[in-house]
């Protein structure tokens, strides 16, 4: 059970989070520009990395705001915290 | 007849205190102070229950919770029993019952015990192998399997007892109470650390407050001497909080970590009552000390599992701690000193010890040249190659091991006995260390593995990190409390200690016999009848990965995870792959650590309180009214209104058709509502559905269709206009978090570019919905200087009102075809609101309807359920509801699947209506459609997803996905049902009113 520090609230128990999948996959700004393939990379194609992950979390049973947690799935150390819009630092 | 083997007071236990309990029946005396498993042996009663397998007889083996074959029903047949309790843990009160498990009719003479003669044919794997084939013949092998191997009896009565749960934070956690946990937890608390310190027994002191080696010495005294003053001492400190009884069951990430404690289960029945028996510890600790200590290992012989054969610490502690000897013919068996000490322990009290059987060839410590002196005959290099007795040991037979360690050679010597106390070195209690996700090392000179690479703020102190000796123990407790409370000083710097030089063990995983190793038994997981043969069978088999082996032979799968014999499983592995340990790793071991009651991990969350449930507004009116109810995810619905004992479907077929003849009335608060807000909201809800917005006028209302970006229909509801800035959207009753949700996920990850603002009414506003012909006239009877007239207030349209002073929001809106208005007003007002519709439409015969009548009313006119009709699936298009898809609109959401070449198949399933050739058949939600009924395999082309008999058009109707549906208007199809197939004909899903003329009516 994961302790989370959310950038707006502070350290809270993982229950009050959910998990939203890898971050950083942006919603292609013209859709129908994009190939079926193009489409169906960015609508189904995910890493699901053993190692440092970059994810969407949200607090749901808080603040509900969403933010992007840097995690090593192998060992689940949530190696850093930070807003939405906000850079990821460097590895 | 029954002995009395209590052979010295002790003074833990309360001979002043006398307890009588009852064990299979029979009456038996105990003190206060007495486990079951002590008070038994005191009465001489070792057989205590049945192997899984072979059901041959098993004793007590253990002190403590590693116990793996005195698993007792406590207190069976009433509702208070639990199965699966290890007699080493109970602790005995007056009126306590309790039972053998898996046995059967007892565990005297038990039916099962044949399988011990014909164990050479349940080798591992012999239930995979056997009772696969013939497949259909599996219900059949259940039966037997469960019927003679059963693992106990759960209640079959509510349990009476109360559990609570609770939080506790904490700087420092330690766990396990013997002398590294108290010295842990005493610094701690002395440096402001708040501390926590749990212990599963119910008195402190660990091992050590029965250690009896007089040539170990603390600051001169004798260690259990001296931690009993330690333990005084802690007990009034500050900022230490002490738990007995109090077992962790789970060490989770991030030193989140739960504990179970026991509250009252060591009391009389009378005194259980009102009181909370268990309580589970969610404990978040900064820091975490684990001193779990280690375990005794067994030793592996042929016939190593009769009856009084025990663990030699075993032994010992029931002769300290109970004073209580567990056979008058005692015998050791050992590869290391600490037998001695358990020999020297017997000895003192002046109970018989007949000799020591030691596989190494010499030791050389004080303690064992004490034992030479005291005469009792010490076996050097020798090993027991057998065992006898059937319900209890009788003798062992003994033969000198090879300087290899691999065959035993000369003459078989036989030893009378009625205890074997085994000593076969001790192993870390690494258990909570490895749930925490932290890794182990071997130490290939010690045999063990140990604790090495910690992903979180902990430590592992005394035996469980690898410390086994006192000097070692404190001596390295000192440098890792220093370390890791970051403390210059604490009392363990001056403690002075003396100890034995002891001699180092023999290692040998699996002991010879002189029988060839096919027809030896010598059992390595006690509780699952596992052997030292089965693993060699799995390796030849073809297993190579410990995982599997331990699967395919269940070692270390049963309830006790194989605490005693995983380490010897692993080495035998070893030892015939011809691999290091190091390298095999080791199976994981998974919380609970000892089993939890279901009552201790669900609490008070029982009962009214397992799942939280949302009321109405209007509900009280309904109970008064006897309506039944649905759940609707956690709503509970009205779900029709049976009045002079009407069944569900004459309730539903009177509501159904008095809402078309004249008026009905739903309570319709649960739909959800989101409050939108900002000056991006048209642009918002043109990019979350599918039809446009921009152009809705204010006070109109427009029904829409959101999409997951897949394409397929996720939600639908009305959305009103009420401002220029401001719309009400409502959603589906069961969607509505989880669209509000999705919302605010692209508005925060998406489009913060957006000026929108969502908030959640749903529990702020009741609705009531008025439909039918008189609607109009009803609703005017309760607003009368509302202008209800087409042209002022038309359908789909939004009107602010007020009913006396109450202020309410008009939708003119309709989910069954019919003229009808939604009435918002504050929740607080929803149940006065109902009664005035009800009073007014009383000369109008206003009925009642539930969520069943609405739902049959929306399918006559082929309006969509979301949930019900679609299942994740469908596509606006598959459900015939092009029209509503924007073709204008540059993007919303799902926008692009609509034109992956797999959304536009043309032999997608598709929305469509059925008829029944039979009227008066209503087909079955969720029936298969096909086309042929003479083929086999045949094809599904869909399921029938709504079905009803209509009382408006006197016939069935049905609502079906269907292959390629659309272009099979008129086609004759078939469901087939278990005893007919029945004749269906496709058609359009709009059957009442077409042309939507009653609106207007
Ligand atoms: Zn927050």
């Amino acid at each position: 059970m994961f302790l989370i520090n959310c950038p707006y609230c502070g350290e809270r128990d993982q229950q009050e989070f959910k998990a939203g999948g890898e971050a950083h996959i942006e919603r292609p700004k013209q859709p129908t520009e994009l190939s079926d393939d193009e489409w169906a990379e960015y609508l189904f194609m995910r890493k699901n990395i053993k190692g440092v992950q970059f994810e969407r979390w949200n607090h749901t049973h808080g603040c509900r705001k969403w933010f992007n947690m840097v995690r090593d799935t192998s060992n689940d150390e949530i190696k850093a915290i930070y807003k939405m819009g906000e850079k990821p630092p460097a590895q | 007849m029954t002995k009395n083997l209590r052979v010295k007071s002790s003074e833990y236990i309360d001979e002043t205190n006398r307890i009588s309990f009852k064990f299979n029946g029979k009456t038996y005396h105990g003190f206060k102070g007495d486990t079951l498993a002590s008070a038994l042996l005191a009465n001489d009663v070792h057989l205590v229950g049945r192997s899984f397998k072979y059901h041959r007889p098993r004793g007590i083996m253990t002190s403590g919770s590693e116990e793996p074959n005195a698993i007792v029903q406590v207190n069976p047949g009433t509702n208070r029993t639990e199965p699966n309790v290890r007699a080493t843990e109970v602790e005995i009160y007056e009126g306590l019952e309790a039972s053998s498990q898996n046995c059967w009719p007892s565990v005297e003479f038990d039916i099962g015990g044949i399988n011990n003669f014909l164990s050479p044919f349940f080798p591992a794997g012999f239930y995979y192998k056997t009772f696969m084939w013939p497949t259909s013949f599996w219900e059949k092998y259940e039966f037997f399997i469960r019927h003679s191997a059963g693992l106990g009896k759960s209640p079959t009565s509510n349990d009476p007892d109360i559990y609570d749960h609770r939080n506790i934070h904490c700087d420092v956690l330690v766990v396990g109470a013997g002398i590294s946990g108290i010295l842990a937890a005493k610094n701690a608390a002395k440096n402001n650390f708040k501390t926590l310190l749990v212990d599963e027994k119910n008195e402190l002191g660990g091992s050590t407050i029965f250690e009896n080696n007089e040539f170990n010495k603390i600051d001169n005294k004798a260690p259990s001497e001296w931690l009993k003053k330690e333990i005084e001492e802690i007990k009034n400190i500050k900022n230490l909080e002490i738990k007995t009884r109090t077992s962790v069951a789970a060490y989770h990430q991030y030193n989140y970590l739960l504990a179970r404690e026991n509250l009252t289960d060591h009391l009389e029945a009378k005194d259980k009552t009102n009181k909370i028996r268990q309580r589970l510890l969610k404990i978040r600790a900064k820091k975490v000390i684990l001193a779990t200590g280690a375990l005794e290992r067994p030793l592996i012989f042929n016939n190593n599992d009769r009856p009084g054969i025990m663990l030699s610490s075993a032994v010992k502690k029931y002769s300290e701690f109970y004073g209580v000897a567990c056979g008058n013919k005692n015998v050791f068996f050992t590869n290391n000193d600490s037998a001695y000490e358990s020999a020297l322990s017997l000895y003192n009290k002046g109970i018989n010890v007949e000799a020591i059987i030691d596989i190494r060839e010499q030791s050389e410590s004080k303690i064992v040249k004490k034992i030479k002196e005291t005469g009792i005959k010490i076996y050097w290099s020798h090993s027991i190659v057998d065992t006898a007795g059937y319900k209890r040991l009788n003798s062992v037979s003994i033969m000198k091991l090879s300087n290899d360690g691999t065959s035993v050679t000369g003459s078989k010597i036989s030893i009378s006995c009625d205890c074997l106390g085994v000593a076969g070195g001790w192993t870390p209690a690494v258990h909570l260390y490895t749930q925490s996700g932290s890794k182990l090392k071997f130490d290939e000179e010690k045999k063990v593995f140990l604790p090495n690479q910690s992903t979180s703020e902990q430590i592992s102190v005394g035996s469980c990190g690898g410390d086994f000796k006192i000097d070692e123990i404190i001596k390295n407790l000192n440098h890792k409390l220093k370390d890791n409370l970051n403390i210059k000083e604490t009392d363990l710097d001056n403690i002075k200690v003396e100890i034995d030089q002891e001699n180092s063990k023999r290692n040998i995983w699996l002991l010879p016999s002189d029988k060839p190793f096919g027809k030896t038994k010598p059992f390595v997981d006690y509780q699952n009848d596992a052997t030292a043969k089965d693993i060699k069978l799995a390796l030849r088999e073809g297993f190579r990965s410990i995982e599997h082996v331990k699967r395919y032979t269940t070692t270390g799968m049963g309830t006790d995870q194989g605490k005693l014999g995983n380490m010897h499983a692993l080495g035998i592995i070893a030892d015939t792959a011809g691999v290091k340990m190091g390298e095999l790793g080791t199976t994981t071991f998974r919380p609970p650590y000892t089993p939890l009651t279901f009552g201790t991990i669900v609490g008070r969350n029982v009962g009214k309180f397992f799942d939280i449930f949302r009321r109405t507004p209007m509900n009280d009116w309904h109970v008064e009214n006897k309506a039944e109810f649905e759940n609707v995810g956690q709503w509970k619905r009205a779900w029709y209104y049976p009045i002079n004992g009407e069944t569900m479907h004459q309730a539903v077929q009177r509501e159904s058709k008095a809402a078309r003849e004249s008026a009905g009335i739903l309570d319709a608060s649960t739909l959800g509502k989101i409050d939108i807000q900002g000056s991006d909201a048209s642009e918002f809800l043109n990019r979350v559905y599918t039809n446009a917005w921009s152009k809705l006028a204010i006070g109109k209302c427009r029904y829409g269709l959101m999409l997951n970006e897949d394409g397929m229909v996720y939600d639908d509801g009305v959305t009103t206009r009420l401002g220029e800035n401001h719309y009400i959207m409502t959603t589906t009753t069961g969607g509505a978090a989880n669209v509000l949700g999705k919302l605010e996920d692209y508005l925060q990850t998406e489009w913060p570019e957006l000026d929108v603002y969502l908030t959640s009414v749903t529990d702020h506003y009741a609705t009531a919905s008025l439909c039918g012909p008189n609607s109009k006239k009803i609703l005017k009877k309760i607003i009368p200087d509302l202008d209800l007239s087409d042209e002022n207030f038309p359908h789909m349209s939004f009107k602010e009102a007020n009913i006396g002073s109450i202020q309410c929001r008009i939708m003119r809106i309709s989910f069954t075809g019919e003229h009808s208005y939604e009435i918002n007003v504050q929740a607080s007002y929803g149940k006065d609101l109902w009664k005035k519709c009800m009073e007014a439409g009383q000369e109008f015969n206003i009925t009642t309807y539930g969520t069943e009548t609405m739902h049959l009313l929306r399918a006559e006119k082929g309006f969509i359920i979301v949930g019900q009709d679609t299942d994740g699936t469908m596509t606006p298009i598959d459900l015939q509801m092009d029209w509503i898809v924007s073709k204008k609109k540059y993007d919303f959401i799902g926008k692009r699947s609509l034109y992956r070449s797999d959304t536009m198949r043309e032999d997608r399933k598709q929305l469509v209506g059925l008829l029944t050739d039979d009227p008066n058949i209503v087909l079955e939600e969720g029936a298969q459609i096909v086309s042929e009924l003479n083929q086999s395999p045949v094809e599904m082309l869909g399921h029938v997803t709504s079905s009803y008999f209509s009382p408006n058009l006197k016939k069935s109707i049905a609502l079906a996905v269907v292959k390629g549906g659309k272009i099979m208007m008129g086609k004759k199809l078939f469901v087939p049902m278990e005893n007919k197939n029945i004749n269906v004909t496709v058609v359009n899903p709009v059957f009442y009113d077409e042309k939507n003329e009653r609106l207007n009516a």
